[in-house]
């Protein structure tokens, strides 16, 4: 009897104590990822590693950076989960990301991992540049769907092109990289010129060129696969193309804060972001993914949007953002300002 | 001064007297102080650590780099050279390119013109000082420690530029047509969207306090409606109505809604509330004695209305414009959805902080959208010296006669101007209930289901009441207070001068530069307020700042038109000011006094701006859905989330309107 009971105990306590020496862990997650996803992400992991509880903080791209930069003496972040490359690459120039190698993480396709070793951040998917053309406003008023970027700057598009401002939009800094990378500055330069003549607008969000597109306010919107597709499902009559030369893209990547008081549990959402379970997550809105062999084909994408993936610098692009704005704003900012 | 209106009043100061106020004048001195610290400390204090980036400028240090290079062996090293010696010798970069961004990078194989990426050589670099920063690919890498690279990494090394202070962040900006360009269009568009509010706000009021049309109490209602959605609804109804696919966009006879006349149109919609609760606070008070007096005299209506009506609503009226020309300029809002190419100031904020993480051009653009509110200020005070009392204690109640012709006028127009704004929401209201708009029209609920969409489901739509319930009942108090304190005490002139000043500041502060101000303010480890970063205290302290001034306008409008004898003759029965204070002032006051609470509790739930830096997981806000719902590309569920805050404001109004006659009849049964 005693005894019996004395062993109860200790079956008890064993049960007990495993829980309160790994008692929960709360994670600081800031992302852009699209709130849609956040749950799935969330519950998948949790169920994967119980003692760790992800709190997401949530924004667009370009807030969500400046959020961190500002927060750069004091961070509140644990982990960058779901955050542009290009954006944790500035991060990183600014010693703010903690270098770690994933387990696991050679499985991963090398153009979604950081160069240096140990990586600052491993990528999750890619965006990739495409174009959303609205087939009922191109029928009525005549118009031929383009297939490739040159066809941008037929005249007879004029007035019927949006695009994102680079200067405000990260997918319209990776149009203008995609476009300097493939052909070189010059040519680049005259592409832009010419599209310049067509543009109706610049956007300040990148998904935004695409809904216009989708709800007729223009006719092609210069933006990336994912708005394309969900905006498809919704119901709006467009075409999503992939122009014939190639498109730029960008990672969506995870990265540790230098700092976190959570070094571990972090360390442990990282491990699980580079593994095949992880990539079958995000193969959900996603059609790349880093995971070789995981993407299964997205509806309304076509089945090989990773061999349309321009060779991307991300280093390259980093290291001449400022002088390609600045140079982008000085041709069209100011021109087109309207005459007042 | 109210000191010089005052004076003739004061009885002739005797002994007794004179201690009794000194005991009263430290109690308003701790009060104002109390309420002053919070004004330093949820805004100047902030404003100040924001607006000191805009001096803060970014430059290579060439002469904090030294260079070593080694021989095609790779073994033997050449002497030590500084960077800026090898330029000065090369001519590589002329003084003129060496002001950078925060962002700058510059690559140092320019000081080697014989540089090969494949060459044996290899390559030293270090800092003369521990803060020489440079990036090798993308890894940072600082001190004054000799590091050595093979001439394929070193190809990879950039320099950053080092903080200094300066102001060539100023001259960049004017040098930048484009920037440049903005302050004029701002400014354009303010002056004409203030012209169009102040002149329909005006009419309407008049319309409601000085004829006897019918349904007066409905249009008070519409009126109220622009107050009551996100900034970001008017922006989707105009898009829709007048957009390329809109149902009206022949009626732009061919210009485009995106730009000048969306912003000047979305402007009127959005601004019109504001400045028609400052007017109608002026003109609802009115003494009858005047008219009675005009009437006698045989004076026209047209005299009456220039010489009693307008002078009498003049404070409110300068008040309501500055109002205005101030939320024009700062909303970044509207001009982002339907601004098109035409660039403002506070989108290129936007684009500068968001955009490219470019805080000091942020913080630049900042302080030159603070000199409307400087000028603005002065102008103000200017006109407070010459406002009169109205209401004193002998006004007559003023009680407008019918007139058939003038009835229907004013009818007309409010209609007219209600088609308008209810035009506008019920465009919102339909987005909000269809499918696809323009392809599928089918109607459907599903845009309501928040917990599958962005932006923290219902939680946030809670979290967002919570935030408007305590930033009206805190709001509220401390404005009322501070006003109080400003207009009614005597003495401490230079006090109240800073402390009005500060008061009116936020007005002219853009949500954006509030928010990201708090971040740097609040979220440093050696500010002992530093544990409220994150909460919804933090929340709370940045809407009741963000949207200080208007309800300071409002509570100093209704305080201006108390007659400073209450307080002489308090003064003479020797009655502490307190008493004063809680048995006439605000019982007299109770209608402006709800009319805070309640503007507060609607901008509250309706803000982004500036709560969109400092939300936290716990603390989602149903207004930031509203925004992440249309960023993300749900512009339906958008639509719906903003109806649903529209809908809960029109409660909180109803129960406001509940309150307010109760109270009224018991309060201002002396009307």
């Amino acid at each position: 009897m005693n005894s019996r009971m004395l062993l109860m105990l200790a079956g008890a306590a064993s049960a007990l104590f495993p829980a309160i020496a790994t008692a929960e862990t709360q994670l600081t997650v800031y992302t852009a990822v699209e709130a849609v996803d956040l749950d799935r992400y969330k519950a998948t992991f949790e169920k994967a590693h119980p003692d760790i509880k992800i709190n997401w903080v949530r924004d667009s791209t370009g807030v969500m950076t400046a959020k961190l930069l500002a927060e750069k003496d004091n961070p509140q972040a644990d982990v960058v989960w779901g955050l542009a490359a290009t954006s944790l690459l500035l991060l990183k120039t600014e010693g703010m990301l903690e270098p770690y190698q994933p387990k696991g993480v050679e499985a991963l396709d090398p153009k979604f991992v950081d160069q240096d070793t140990p990586p600052s951040w491993v990528g999750m998917d890619a965006y990739v540049a495409a174009l959303c053309y609205n087939t009922v406003e191109g029928e009525k008023l005549g118009l031929k769907p383009p297939t490739s970027w040159k066809d941008l700057t037929n005249p007879e598009y004029k007035g019927h092109v949006v695009m994102p401002n680079p200067a405000s939009s990260g997918t319209g800094f990776l149009d203008v990289s995609g476009w300097m990378q493939m052909w070189g500055d010059e040519k680049a330069w005259d592409f832009m010129d010419k599209l310049h003549q067509n543009i109706s607008a610049y956007t300040h969000s990148g998904s935004k060129p695409c809904k216009m597109a989708g709800a007729g306010e223009a006719v092609i919107g210069v933006s990336f696969e994912f708005p394309g597709a969900k905006a498809k499902s919704a119901g709006a009559p467009i075409d999503i193309i992939f122009p014939a030369e190639g498109s730029g893209w960008e990672a969506e990547a995870t990265a540790i804060i230098a700092g976190t008081a959570n070094l571990e549990a972090a360390k442990t959402l990282v491990d699980w972001s580079v593994t095949k379970e992880a990539n079958e997550m995000y193969n959900a809105g996603y059609a790349v993914v880093a995971y070789p062999g995981v993407a299964k084909q997205v509806e309304h994408l076509p089945d090989d949007i990773a061999s349309r993936m321009i060779v991307n610098d991300f280093e390259w692009a980093a290291n001449n953002r400022s002088d390609i704005l600045k140079e982008w704003q000085k041709r069209y900012d100011a021109k087109s300002e309207p005459k007042s | 001064m109210n000191m010089v209106l005052e004076a003739p009043h004061l009885p002739p100061i005797g002994k007794r007297l004179r201690q009794e106020a000194s005991r009263d004048d430290r109690i308003k001195l701790g009060f104002m102080a109390v309420i002053g610290l919070y004004l330093v400390v949820a805004l100047g204090a902030p404003l100040f650590v924001m607006l000191s980036k805009s001096l803060s400028t970014y430059r290579f240090e060439l002469s904090a780099f030294e260079f070593q290079v080694s021989d095609e062996a790779g073994a033997n090293w050449g002497a030590i050279v500084n960077a800026a010696d090898l330029n000065r010798q090369l001519e590589a970069l002329t003084e003129a390119e060496l002001p950078s961004s925060s962002d700058g990078r510059l690559a140092v194989t320019k000081f080697f013109p014989d540089f090969k990426f494949r060459s044996p050589v290899h390559y030293r670099i270090r800092g003369t000082t521990d803060d020489a920063a440079f990036l090798v690919g993308s890894a940072l890498e600082k001190g004054t420690e000799w590091r050595e690279y093979d001439s394929g990494t070193f190809r990879r090394v950039v320099l950053r530029p080092a903080r200094t202070l300066g102001v060539e962040n100023f001259t960049t900006y004017f040098a930048t047509p484009a920037l440049a360009q903005s302050i004029y269009n701002s400014v354009l568009m303010a002056v004409i969207s203030t012209a169009f509010t102040i002149s329909i706000a005006f009419a309407l009021a008049y319309g409601l306090t000085r004829s006897c049309m019918p349904l007066k109490a409905l249009f008070r209602g519409i009126l109220a409606i622009p107050i009551l959605v996100p900034s970001l609804l008017p922006g989707i109804a105009l898009v829709y109505l007048f957009g390329n696919q809109g149902i009206f966009r022949d009626w732009l006879l061919g210009y485009s809604i995106y730009g000048p006349i969306g912003i000047v149109i979305g402007s009127i919609f959005f601004t019109l509330p504001h400045a028609f609760l400052i007017i109608l606070t002026a003109l609802s008070v009115a003494d009858a004695r005047h008219y009675e007096a005009a009437a006698s005299l045989k004076a026209s209506k047209w005299r009456t209305f220039t010489t009693v009506t307008v002078p009498g609503a003049r404070f409110g009226i300068v008040s309501a414009a500055f109002v205005v020309f101030t939320l024009v300029i700062t909303d970044f809002g509207l001009p982002k959805v339907i601004g098109g190419q035409y660039g403002m100031l506070a989108v290129d904020i936007y684009k500068q902080v968001i955009g490219q993480q470019n805080f000091e051009m942020g913080a630049v653009v900042s302080v030159i959208l603070l000199v409307p509110a400087v000028l603005a200020f002065y102008v103000d005070r200017h006109m407070q010296k010459r406002q009169v009392a109205l209401l004193s204690a002998r006004a007559v109640p003023y009680q407008p006669k019918p007139n058939a012709r003038m009835d229907g006028l004013c009818f007309a127009f409010a209609c007219l101007v209600s088609l308008f704004i209810l035009g506008m929401i019920a465009m919102c209201q339909i987005a909000a209930v269809v499918k696809f708009w323009p392809y599928d029209l089918t109607l459907t609920a599903k845009n309501f289901a928040f917990d599958l969409m962005d932006g923290g489901g219902w939680a946030a739509y809670g979290n967002s009441i919570r935030l408007a319930l305590l930033t009206a009942l805190f709001g509220s108090i401390v404005v009322f207070a501070g006003a109080y304190m400003v207009e009614k005490a005597d003495g401490f002139r230079l006090g109240r001068g800073v402390f009005h000043f500060l008061a009116m500041m936020p007005m002219a502060v853009p949500g954006m530069v509030l928010g990201l101000a708090y971040i740097f303010f609040f979220n440093n480890p050696a500010n002992p307020l530093h544990p409220i970063y994150g909460t919804m205290t933090i929340l709370v302290v940045s809407t009741v700042t963000h949207f200080y001034t208007v309800a300071h306008l409002t509570a100093l409008t209704a305080l201006k038109q108390m007659d400073p004898e209450f307080e002489s003759v308090a003064a003479s029965l020797k009655q502490p000011f307190h008493r004063l204070f809680f048995r006439v002032t605000v019982p007299v006051c109770l209608p402006a006094i709800l009319n805070i609470a309640i503007y507060l509790f609607v901008n509250a739930m309706t803000t982004v701006s500036a709560v969109v830096f400092l939300y936290s997981t716990d603390t989602k806000l149903a207004s930031v859905a509203v925004l992440n719902m249309d960023d993300a590309g749900d512009i339906a569920p958008a639509a719906a989330m903003g109806m649903m805050i529209f809908y809960t404001n029109v409660a909180a109004k109803l129960v406001h309107a509940l309150i307010a006659r109760g109270l009224l009849a018991r309060t201002q049964a002396w009307r």
